[in-house]
Order: structure tokens, then sequence, then C-alpha cells
């Protein structure tokens, strides 16, 4: 009876792992399927057709992804490191730091959504237009909590000894956290970047209304700009067969970015982020 | 060995470092007197000090985040909230004409969340439902049956999972899942539980809660299975031994030893799920059908709060219309605020001792 009910226990999570394995194979199956048979050259060199018409392709929404990452990472990447340089070398056990650490993993859990309204509240309503700025700051915002908890994490695995050393040789301290403990984790800082990188660059929410996307050329600061996510969302909900193949070779293109960053996270976190330190 | 070598020249080239300023004592955690002495003393106290103060505002950026969100939300919404109050989240209006009710009509000046709470409510229920079964078992296979060869593909396969954006799930969920279901199986379902009322399928489109719950549930597993198994690994090791030298099987030793003890931090990592779930917004925005709706059945199509917002912020119809939505984002922004740091403190509960006083 006993090994009975264990033998069940061990059945339903074995078969629990593959209903859950199983979603995903399927999705990257799909995904890979559809989106390789639709990718071709023009997806990267071509702006999207009119509705209607074959062809055509997602260069401006490309464009207009880094476009949007590029002013993200500009905000979120430096604030992000020093907030996570302040709890790991400054505000160690702290009051403020467990408070900053905490909002830090509550703001990670706050809809991207709500960024956007924010953010339009902010800047698109005050300007009175949809900006490629707005879109942006949100995703900049969104990077902070992120980068600020990697960076600390990674600091804090860099042993003592090293600070102690680079402080015994007379160098100030603002010095030594730069030169010394930073550099000594900035493998694993910039891969948690690109990890935070990643994760807002699927981001379409707080892009509808700030963004806003756009069907042609554009990288001006102070005009509705194109991003993939949002192109593929909007292809995807349109009613042509034609902008569905987009929608999933732009799909595809987006995870093999994702893909790829998780994996660098996975393969720096699994050598050990420290391998010069020790 | 490199980095302490790097650090000697710039000691020495620098013809203002600040080599008055004898050793600095230890790490940045054991400021002991002596160091602040000296630190305030040295010709780098300036440098210092601006630096520290530099990452201290930078850390307090986080706090100024959470407040900018808050009064830009309350502020735009102001105008529903003195129109509705509290109203506004429970009101019904009945259409004259045909006697039905009606919630959401922006262009008669009708305004009433409640069937995007209600949607919002169903759809993140119906994915724990099928979720958390699901992440505790992947979870105990994961730490305590799973071979050591499997066990590293199958964390980083979860962790994929975690890392797809929202975008590619509702994409895949509208041409994959969604036809799925309505061939193969919510015909089966209004078959066998129709008489409950819950499976209705008026207009089989396949869009609604059902498909909703369906692709929140795929979501949020791997956050729930994660943050499972990091509890399930802060259980010590003796406390397992322990059970099975009492001669338990191996399923009683997890039951009694393992998840009895880490139960609040399972809770935790649930109910962050759930915070994820609420605030979804592009694969639900994609699969509920978006229809301003109260239905039991749970085939029929309804709309959420963050898909509304999604929809019509863009282009809203007036002021009344634009407030009315951001104080659904505002209901949504403190809610995930809530379950979100009830979560933290009840996985930290577990996995660190005491809640939020680290130490």
């Amino acid at each position: 009876m006993r090994t009975g009910t264990d033998g069940l226990a061990t059945g339903l999570a074995v078969l629990s792992t593959v209903l859950v394995v199983a979603p995903l194979v399927a999705i990257f199956v799909y995904l890979i399927y559809k989106g390789a048979s639709s990718l071709s050259f023009a997806f990267f060199t071509q702006l999207p057709k009119p509705e209607g018409e074959l062809g055509g392709g997602m260069a401006n929404a490309i464009l207009g992804s880094a476009v949007l990452l590029g002013i993200a990472s500009l905000i979120g990447v430096p604030v992000g490191i020093s907030g996570g340089i302040y709890l790991a070398e400054f505000g160690r056990g702290t009051k403020l730091a467990n408070a900053v650490r905490f909002t830090a993993d509550v703001l990670n859990g706050v809809p991207s959504i709500v960024m956007g309204i924010a953010v339009y509240a902010l800047i698109v309503y005050r300007q009175k237009h949809f900006s490629a700025l707005s879109g942006g700051v949100a995703l900049g915002i969104m990077m902070i909590p992120t980068v600020t908890r990697t960076t600390e994490e990674m600091l804090l695995m860099v042993p003592h000894a090293v600070r102690e050393a680079a402080l015994a040789l007379g160098v100030p301290n603002w010095r030594s956290v730069l030169s010394i403990t930073v550099k000594t984790a900035s493998p694993g800082i910039i891969t948690g970047c690109m990890l935070a990188f990643a994760r807002v660059a699927g981001e379409t929410a707080p892009l509808i209304f700030t963004a806003l996307g756009n069907s042609n050329w554009s990288a001006n600061l102070n005009e509705p700009i194109a991003a993939l996510p949002l192109q593929i969302y909007t292809y995807a909900i349109s009613p042509y067969d034609d902008l569905h193949r987009l929608a999933w070779a732009g799909a595809l293109v987006l995870i093999v970015l994702i893909v790829a960053a998780v994996s660098l996270v996975r393969f720096v976190a699994s050598r050990g982020v420290l391998k010069g330190a020790s | 060995m490199p980095e302490i070598r790097i650090a000697q020249p710039q000691v020495q080239t620098e013809p203002n470092a600040k080599n008055g300023q004898p050793g600095a004592g230890s790490g940045a955690a054991e400021v002991s007197a002596i160091r602040g002495f000296l630190l305030a003393r040295g010709n780098s106290a300036i440098a210092d000090r601006g630096f520290h103060g530099l990452m201290v505002v930078c850390a307090l950026s986080i706090f100024a985040i959470v407040v900018l969100i808050a009064t830009e939300l309350v502020m735009r919404s102001h105008l529903a909230w003195s129109q509705f109050g509290f109203r506004f989240f429970f009101s019904v209006f009945v259409d004259p004409d045909n006697n039905k009710p009606m919630y959401w009509d922006p262009v008669n000046g009708h305004f009433s969340a409640l069937p995007f709470v209600y949607g919002t409510l169903v759809s993140s229920f119906l994915a724990l439902l099928i979720a958390v079964p699901l992440a505790i078992g992947l979870a105990v296979f994961l730490t305590e049956m799973c071979p050591r060869i499997l066990r590293t593909p199958l964390a980083f396969i979860t962790e994929l999972l975690a890392a797809i954006p929202s975008v590619i799930y509702g994409l895949w969920a509208l041409f994959v899942l969604v036809p799925l279901l309505r061939e193969h199986v919510n015909p089966w379902l209004v078959k066998l539980l129709g008489w409950t009322g819950l499976f209705n399928d008026d207009t089989p489109t396949g869009l609604g809660f059902l498909s909703a719950g369906v692709i929140l549930a795929i979501m949020i597993l791997p956050i729930i299975s994660s943050l499972t198994r990091e509890v399930m690994n802060a259980v010590p090791g003796s406390q397992r031994e322990a059970v099975l030298a009492l001669g338990a099987t191996r399923w009683e030793m997890i039951r009694m030893g393992v998840l009895r003890n880490a139960r609040i931090g399972i809770v935790g990592a649930i109910i962050l799920g759930l915070g994820r779930a609420l605030g979804e917004t592009m694969a639900v925005t994609m699969v509920i059908g978006n229809t301003p709706q109260i239905q039991r059945s749970l085939l029929a199509s309804g709309s959420s709060m963050a898909s509304v917002i999604a929809n019509e912020y863009a282009e809203a119809s007036g002021d009344l219309h634009l407030s009315a939505l951001t104080e659904i984002g505002l209901a949504l922004f403190i809610v995930t605020i809530i379950v979100n740091a009830l979560a933290r403190l009840l996985v930290w509960a577990v996995t660190r001792g005491a809640p939020a006083q680290v130490h």
C-alpha cells in the first residue's frame, strides 16, 4: 500500500514534468517551423508593405527596437549597476539596503502595462504626442530592479580578500570598488545586464501607448517608433495570412536573441564568475 | 591575481594618489572606528563620499520609481475617482432598450470596472488551478527524484519558459492553442460538463476565459516551480535523512520531511505566480476575446483589467475614459504590490530565517 502510494506519487511527478516540458517543446518547434519558413533576406531589409500586399519585412521594427533598447540601456544599466554596488559594497546588512532590495523585488512584479501608464502620464500626456523617448524610458525603468539585483548578487561573490588587498595598497575606496570589485565581477554583471536587456526586448505592453509603432523608417526620438514585439502583436491580430507569417518570423528573431542571452548567462554562471579572483 | 597587478601602477602613476592614507581597513562590511577615522581624514575623503552618495542616490531611485508611478496614476485617475468613487468597481447599468446589464460604454459615459475585475480573477484562478499541481510536481521531481544528468537540462528548460516574451506566448496561443481548444477540447467539455453551466459554448470561437487561463498557467508555471524548488532546497538534508531512517518511503519523506517544512515558502511561490497572472497583459489580450461582459461560462469571451488598458488606452475617447482606464491601472498596481510583497515575505521566511530582517 505504502509502496503503491510512493509509486503513484513518483508517476504523478514525472507526468507533471512531461506536461510542463510539452508546451515548451511545442512552442519552440512550431516557432522554428513557422518562423524559419517565413524568414527571408527581405525581412531584415525591407519596410512593411501596405495591408493586403504580399512581401515586405520588418527592418524598421528592428531599427526601432535597437533605438528603444539603446535608450533603455542608457537609463537602466548605469542606475541599476550603481544601485547594486550600493547594496553589495556600502549597505550590506543595513535597514536601508534591505528596504531597497525588497522594493526592487516587488517592483519586478509590477505589471509592465502599469509602467506604461505611468510613463504615458509622465511624458506622453505632457508632450501631447507619442514618442520613442517615452517608450525607451518605460523600458529603462523596467531594467533597473533586475540589473540592481543581479549586480548585487555578482558582487557578493567577490571574496573579501580582493577588496582588502586593494585597500591595503592605499587605493581609495571608490577606486577599489570600481577597478577591483566591479572589474572582478564584470562578466557576471554584463550577463546580468544582458538578461535584463533580453527581458525588456520582448516587452510589448508598455510600448503600446508610448512608442505606439510606426510603419516607416524613423529614428527620431520625438516621433512614434516601430518595435519588434509591438509589430508582432499588431500583425498577429490582423486578419491577413501574410502578416501572420511576418509575425512568426519576427517572433523567431526575438526568441533567438533571448535564448542566446539566457544561455550565455547560464554558461557564465556555471563556469564560475570569478575565475580570475581566486 | 591580475586585478591586483592592475591596481598597483594606478597607485604609483597618479601624482595625487591618495598614498598618504594608510591601509583603509577591511571590506566595506566591517566599518571599524579606525577605518572611519582614516576615511574621514584621507585625501580621498571627498571622492569617496561623493561616490558613496552617488550610489545611494541610484539605490534610492528604486523608491523614487514606486513613488513616481503611484503619484502619476493617482493624479491621472482623479477625474474618474471623483466621479464614481468606489462604485467604479461594483456598479451595473441596465440598458433600457433590452434590459441587459451594461458595464462599459465609453461613448455614452458608462464606466464600471466590474467585468474586468471578474475577467482578471477568473482567468488568474483558472491559471493557478492548472499550474499549481504541475509546478509542485515538477519541483518535487527536480529536487528529489530526478537523475543528476537530467536535472540541469530540465532546470534550463524551465528557465527558458520564463524568458519567452508574453507576446510570443500570445502568438502561439492564438494560432495553436485556441484552435486546439476550439476543435478538440471545448466540444468535449460541453458534452461532459455542460450541465454545470460553466461550459456553455454558444459562439464557438475558442477565445475566452479558458484559453486565457491555460496560457497564463503555462506562463506562471516556471516562476512557481523555480521558487518552490528554491524553498525545497532550503530544507536541510538531515531532515530528509531523519524521516528516511524511520522507515518512510520516498514519497512519505517528501510529504512529511520536505513539503511540510517548505509549505510557507510554497504558498509564497503560488502567491507570486498569482501576482504575475493578475498583471499579465499581452497573451491574455490576444486570447480572451475582449468583450466587457460577465458570463458564467468559462468558454465565453471576456476581458481583463490589463487587456482593456492595452486595447483602449492609446485611442481613449476622452478625459473621463482615459481617467477610468488609469484607475483600473492604479487598482492593478496596488493589488500587485500587495500580492508581491506578501509573497516575497513568505519566501524569505523560509529561505532566510525571519522575514525581511536579513543578517
